[in-house]
């Protein structure tokens, strides 16, 4: 069984985008829902969120950026090649109603599964205020795809190279602070972005969710490493989320279990790329 | 285990293993199998009783007596076609099913002297076929009967299930969420008990008979099961209990505390153990695993050998109580496996990086016996102590994964997350559906899991008869 790459692209400086021929998957997969794949057989499992999906033409698509040994290795493949596995849709689907207005925030990769969501929200009839930001210019991804699928686009970057100089969180509480009533808000990116956000956005009388993105084996339920706190009760994200109430979600637990595996990771990543500068792979 | 030399009627052949102090530091299988010579030894001891308990004892009802006539005859060939005419999965059962409280506890010798080895014998009879390379000779498949079955899960239930509803003429189609198929088997039970080339070569054999498996194919998340319904005629559910249980005490979430599962599924399954592999698991140098069963031998022996220095299993009864195999027990102690009996978990300590250091442990004492007939225990206050860890296991049980729920009606489910099937047919209370295994029994053994899918593969021909 293998999974072919049909199409694949650098959006962004270590930054990839690559389209999966996987109808099962298409067929069946909804906003907020992600995947997991494995390169081969000695790979890892490794969580990526669905960043859009083709029902007709049975295609996923992920975006991933380049971290680990495995997103590393992962950057290299080129489309006509194939992964070993392809798994999904896991996670339970965002909760997407008609709110009235709803501002989706997204921050560096995290865009990403923001665009399935505004073309869901779209869809669903509400008003889609989409933030987005990046370090700088050149890392903002899916711009042109997401001023499409939304109401109103906002812009920030850390250096002001484009949009707003700032956090995506500032133009947030400008929204918040306006005369716009917003129902909901959705925030995915870094965990200290999404932390952040949920802390700005808190004394506000509006919904706040985010989509957590913890270390997992199976996705299923079976292994339970990607408990977190919620509301004081360990929750798996990958059966009971990915979405969470960011109010009730403890954020220095989840960051401090995103970075067990850090000095492993390091390891691998400097092994991967001795072994590729010597030609082996 | 007690195996004397001397009568050769009342005592065992031995079986040869790995001394201790080697195989705690290899993945390879502990128990190295009879020779022919030791087989027919052992199945000399054999009575031929004419009215044979031991049959009785089998959920799968192997022809034990007449498996092991033909191993005296020296005819393997024909002693696995008569172990593979009922039990799809002798060399996995010869290795892991618990003869002692099965088969073997039924054994007419066993009263006087120790039982017919029947778990070797079977282990060696599908070994010997294996190494060999001939495989039984292909089963006589009827006419397919154009009826669609859809098994769910490739776990001893669903692999049986499949098997039996094949030789019958029914086209069926396993669906397994894992990239590999076995289920516990493969991501559960560790390389030396249970090789995974054994495993992967059982699977081919039931690929022989004709049987389509799907992996990476969730069904509640890619089909529900209502779906399922309208695609095939009926519908096995072996999707085993998965679900691992967490103690909910303080430090639970810190990093180094695994679940059982995900630590041996990360050994198993991902061969963290194997550095060719790119997977990682966190031991260190002090491993606690807290719980008592056949998983928490396999997390405590499995931590061993990937090379921690101290494994301890905390268990809150006696020895006597612990549910694992005595044999399993046993081994964990010769390779060095601490028991810290009479003892529960209070709270895990971590440092300041969230990084676990220890566990905080009470003492116990045994009080009156409770419902289930073993003594309960009882803390004895004050006396806290504390476990050095850099990794902490839980084995305390899993339950049903529920994902199988998700979209459906009509499938009852108890309040233990169990679907509720008829234990002598598998029927559900959803039409076509039929369950078996720890899905119905939660968390249990192989050979009562692929008795169970036996008994609803022969249900379900007969609905389907009727259909």
């Amino acid at each position: 069984m293998a999974y072919r790459i049909l199409e694949k692209e650098e959006i962004a400086p270590s930054v990839h985008r690559m389209v999966i021929d996987a109808p099962d998957v298409a067929k069946a997969a909804k906003a907020g829902q992600f995947i997991i794949l494995r390169i081969d057989e000695r790979g890892e499992r490794v969580p990526l969120t669905i960043a859009d999906f083709e029902k007709e033409t049975g295609t996923v698509t992920v975006i991933f950026q380049e971290m680990g040994k495995t997103t590393k290795q992962l950057a290299k493949l080129s489309a006509g090649d194939a992964l070993e596995d392809f798994v999904g849709p896991l996670g339970t689907p965002a909760d997407v109603r008609k709110l009235g207005t709803v501002i989706l925030v997204g921050g560096g990769v995290g865009v990403a599964p923001v665009y399935p969501q505004a073309k869901a929200y779209k869809e669903a009839g509400n008003k889609v205020l989409t933030i987005i930001g990046s370090r700088n210019k050149d890392l903002l991804i899916l711009e042109d795809e997401m001023r499409k699928a939304s109401s109103e686009l906002y812009i920030a970057t850390d250096d002001g190279s484009k949009g707003h100089h700032g956090f995506v969180t500032d133009i947030m509480k400008q929204i918040l602070d306006s005369d716009e009533k917003v129902a909901r808000v959705v925030i995915i990116g870094p965990p200290i972005m999404m932390k952040v956000g949920a802390g700005v956005a808190s004394p506000y009388d509006v919904e706040i969710l985010v989509s957590l993105n913890s270390i997992m084996v199976d996705g299923t339920g079976m292994c339970g490493g990607c408990r977190v706190t919620v509301d004081g009760k360990t929750k798996f994200t990958c059966v009971d989320g990915p979405e969470f109430d960011a109010r009730q979600v403890n954020f220095v637990e989840l960051m401090n279990r995103l970075a067990m595996y850090r000095g492993e990771e390091a390891k691998a990543v400097e092994k991967y790329e001795e072994e590729c500068r010597c030609g082996l792979n | 285990m007690s195996e004397k030399t001397g009568d050769k009627k009342k005592s065992r052949t031995p079986m040869p293993e790995q001394p201790p102090a080697v195989r705690a530091g290899n993945f390879d299988e502990v128990a190295l199998g009879y020779s022919k010579e030791d087989a027919i030894a052992e199945a000399s001891r054999c009575l031929n009783c004419k009215d044979p308990n031991c049959v009785e004892g089998c959920p799968v009802n192997v022809d034990i007596p007449g498996f092991i006539k033909l191993i005296c005859e020296e005819d393997f060939e024909g002693a696995i076609e008569k172990i593979k005419a009922t039990n799809a999965l002798p060399a996995i059962c010869g290795r892991v099913c618990p003869q002692e409280s099965q088969c073997e506890a039924l054994c007419v010798l066993g009263k006087k002297g120790e039982p017919v080895a029947i778990g070797r014998l079977e282990r060696f009879c599908a070994d010997s076929e294996r190494e060999k390379g001939v495989s039984a000779p292909d089963p006589d498949i009827p006419e397919p009967t154009g009826r669609k079955v859809a098994v769910v899960g490739s776990g001893p239930a669903g692999l049986t299930a499949a098997a039996d509803l094949a030789k019958l003429g029914h086209k069926v189609t396993i669906f397994e969420s894992l990239h590999k198929t076995g289920g516990v088997l493969s991501y559960g039970i560790p390389e030396f008990r249970l090789p995974k080339e054994i495993v992967k070569q059982e699977v081919e054999y039931i690929k022989q008979l004709g049987v389509e498996i799907k992996p990476n194919y969730i069904i509640g998340r890619i089909k529900t099961l209502d779906e399922l319904c309208e695609e095939f005629d009926a519908v096995f559910l072996g999707t085993g209990a998965g679900l691992p249980r967490f103690m909910g005490i303080e430090g639970e979430n810190l990093n180094g505390v695994y679940s059982a599962n995900e630590f041996l599924t990360r050994v198993n399954l991902m061969k963290a153990y194997d550095p060719n592999y790119d997977t990682v698991v966190r031991y260190g140098k002090h491993v606690v695993v807290v719980g008592g069963g056949n998983v928490a031998m396999d997390s405590a022996r499995s931590a061993l050998r990937l090379g921690a220095e101290e494994v301890s299993v905390v268990y809150r009864r006696g020895e006597e109580e612990m549910p694992a195999r005595r044999e399993e027990i046993e081994h964990a102690k010769e390779e060095g496996v601490i028991l810290r009996l009479l003892a529960n978990p209070t709270r895990i300590l971590g440092d300041d990086k969230f990084n676990v250091t220890g566990i905080e442990c009470i003492k116990m004492e045994l009080g009156e016996p409770d419902a289930t007939g073993r003594r309960s225990p009882v803390p004895v206050e004050g006396s806290e102590f504390i476990i050095d860890a850099e990794a902490v296991i839980i084995a305390i049980g899993t339950s049903p994964n529920p994902i199988i729920f998700k979209g459906s009606e009509g499938l009852d489910q108890s309040r233990r997350g169990t679907v509720v099937a008829e234990e002598e047919t598998g029927t559900t209370s959803k039409c076509g559906v039929y369950a078996g295994g720890d899905v119905v029994t939660g968390a249990a053994t192989v050979i009562s899991a692929m008795g169970a899918g036996k008994k609803a593969a022969k249900a379900i021909d007969e609905y389907l008869k009727e259909k």
